[in-house]
């Protein structure tokens, strides 16, 4: 019996040996692992981060120079906290912890693993730990841009925002929206709704119809579950215009989309591997702004943007850039 | 625009229409949840098959440009989920409710990865539009109200007399419901506790799988993962809210909804609320009336009993 045992063992140091002992690679890719709340490909937040890194893989020359790892659907917290904690257990470089929900987590998880860059957002909050970097984006800038277009083109004077919760990135963007709005003419009534859930895509179709009941002919919103908001502003056939955030969401109905402010995160994601190589894995934070080309406003060419409307928006978005005007999130 | 009042009559159209357009997924799968408990089976899986009902419904729409076949599919896909369950509830006498949890996993997961692996991106169908009923939809303020919603809609309120109706004066729901008291009694007499039971877990999830259907093709137009984001388990609160009544559901779908709309209009009109408590309240309210005013007259005994020939 001791003999055939000891010869499994063999046996299965052999295979393991086989299996994880090949020819010994050049030099190791950078390993980045992004967990987000919903699908890669949910047109909004999850997916600006997720297209940003495979453009920044091919940039730097394909799998071989930054290998990707992610998980999406993350909606539970318990559960995306598990897949931060057994990223940095496999020893990537960077862990994207990709949602503001997420920030309690990484800040546990960060002082077990030293050595690991913890990347957080959208939020500008490090902990004071010397390995958690926070990302945001200045989204109250493409905010106010949007916020001058819509005051420009609504009839009814009544714009309606539907949003998530009012925390992070959906919070600042609505406001600078709100500014921008009442920077054109105060008078135009701005109603929001927020539905308590980034992902209840009924709730929030039926928070954009509500809106449109109430006599909104333009309307806004932030998070993954406002591809139920477009939805409804579908429905009412050409009534309604739809400004976008996150993502260029013109592709989704484009009709009725006029502006999208869009996420590139490509500038934060490279002065984070930048720093790293530098031996620098936290203390910092990075913000997106139109300044730095993290955001960009994209004009959906489908829809017919009077000439007059399309100028306040590129006088806005240069006064933002230069930085004449401030835009408080 | 000056400040906007909630006592208004275009809000209270408002309120009232979105919130029989909010029942409808409810309605569906709480009907379809009274009559499978009416039997004797509790089916904690409803959220699961209405997530598979949702996908199918609308991969089936968006391949094939045809609404109708979508609902078809929901509902294949639902009598489906529901074979399954009774195979495991009712012939296997595996414990209901871990069960259906098992098969609300199921569903979730199975919806999610299909989602995925055959859509994969935020794609929308042209769901059912709303249909003005002639002549009622004329009615003011009522017409609006209630005459002026998609099929989907007028469908759901439908199934609500016709379930009373098929559980209180055919002989089959009294077999359903003789079943769901005494099944040893049923059997004596004859009934098949194991047919019956089949028929009617399998009605209830290809309700679950219209509900789905709705959300889906009519309310949303769209699928994304964990759509229904736990609905089903609110429709399995209905049925107890309702005491196993269809029409005392209907109150209760309508009651929740009701507050769901009245959350959505009262921050749409900056009623000085905050909006965490006003998206808590239809919830807070559900617990409220559910704690209050359980009615266990018509409770079917054997729910949640596996039946054993020859035991009690």
């Amino acid at each position: 019996m001791k003999t055939r045992n000891l010869l499994i063992v063999a046996l299965v140091i052999g295979m393991l040996a086989v299996a994880f002992g090949g020819p010994a690679v050049a030099a190791p890719a950078f390993r980045i692992a992004i967990v987000m709340p919903s699908a890669k490909t949910d047109m909004a937040f999850s997916q600006s981060m997720y297209d940003a890194l495979k453009a920044l893989q091919k940039e730097m020359g394909g799998e071989s120079a930054l290998q990707i790892a992610y998980s999406e659907d993350m909606f539970k917290v318990p559960d995306a906290a598990a897949a931060i904690r057994d990223y940095a257990g496999q020893g990537f470089n960077i862990v994207l912890a990709h949602g503001s929900q997420y920030g309690s987590s990484v800040q546990e998880i960060a002082k077990d693993f030293p050595k690991t860059a913890f990347a957080w957002g959208t939020h500008v909050d490090t902990f004071g730990l010397p390995n958690v970097l926070a990302y945001t984006a200045a989204a109250e800038q493409g905010g106010y841009v949007n916020g001058v277009l819509a005051a420009k083109l609504t009839k009814t004077k009544v714009i309606g925002v539907t949003g998530p919760v009012e925390i992070g990135d959906a919070k600042t963007y609505i406001s600078g929206f709100t500014q921008g709005v009442a920077s054109v003419d105060p008078s135009i009534r701005v109603s929001k709704t927020w539905t308590g859930s980034f992902s209840d895509v009924a709730l929030m179709a039926e928070a954009a119809k509500t809106q449109i009941a109430a006599g909104a002919d333009a309307l806004t919103g932030s998070s993954q579950s406002v591809v139920g908001s477009i939805g409804a502003a579908k429905a009412a056939k050409g009534k309604v215009l739809w400004f976008g955030t996150q993502q260029n969401q013109a592709p989704l109905a484009p009709e009725l989309v006029v502006a999208s402010q869009q996420y590139d995160w490509m500038g934060v994601l490279r002065a984070m591997i930048k720093n790293y190589k530098a031996g620098k894995l936290g203390g910092e934070t990075y913000v997106a702004e139109l300044k730095n080309g993290g955001l960009k406003i994209v004009y959906n060419p489908s829809f017919k943007l009077p000439d007059a409307v399309k100028k306040a928006g590129d006088k806005v978005i240069a006064d933002i850039t230069s930085g004449t005007l401030k835009i408080k999130p | 625009m000056a400040d906007p009042t909630i006592f208004t009559v275009p809000a209270t159209i408002g309120i009232l229409s979105s919130a029989v357009r909010l029942a409808t997924p409810y309605l569906f799968a709480a009907v379809g949840e009274a009559i499978c408990q009416s039997s004797g089976v509790l089916n904690l899986g409803v959220d699961g098959i209405m997530l598979l009902g949702a996908y199918a419904g609308f991969f089936v729409t968006l391949s094939t440009g045809s609404l109708w076949l979508g609902v078809l599919a929901a509902m294949v896909v639902g009598l489906l989920m529901g074979l399954l369950m009774s195979v495991i509830s009712v012939s296997l006498k595996a414990e209901q409710g871990i069960s259906g949890i098992g098969l609300y996993m199921f569903g979730l997961g199975l919806s999610s990865l299909l989602f995925k692996v055959t859509v994969g991106t935020v794609k929308t169908v042209v769901g059912f539009q709303p249909v003005k009923i002639p002549i009622l939809g004329d009615i003011p303020i009522l017409g609006e109200i209630l005459f002026q919603h998609s099929l989907a809609v007028y469908a759901a309120f439908l199934v609500v007399p016709l379930a009373w109706w098929f559980l209180d004066k055919t002989t089959w729901g009294l077999k359903i419901k003789a079943v769901g008291h005494t099944p040893a009694a049923a059997d004596s007499l004859g009934v098949s506790v194991l047919r019956v039971r089949y028929a009617s877990v399998c009605l209830g999830a290809v309700l679950a799988g219209l509900a789905g259907a709705s959300l889906s093709l009519a309310m949303v137009n769209l699928f994304q993962e964990n759509l229904t984001a736990g609905m089903g388990f609110i429709a399995v609160a209905l049925v107890y809210f309702g005491g196993w009544r269809p029409v005392a559901i209907m109150g209760g779908a309508l009651l929740f909804s009701f507050m769901n709309a009245l959350q959505l209009w009262m921050q749409v009109l900056a009623v000085k609320i905050p909006s965490d408590i006003a998206v808590m309240l239809p919830y807070v309210l559900t617990i409220a009336v559910l704690a209050v005013a359980h009615n266990h007259e018509r409770e079917p005994i054997s729910l949640n009993k596996p039946f054993e020939r020859g035991e009690h």
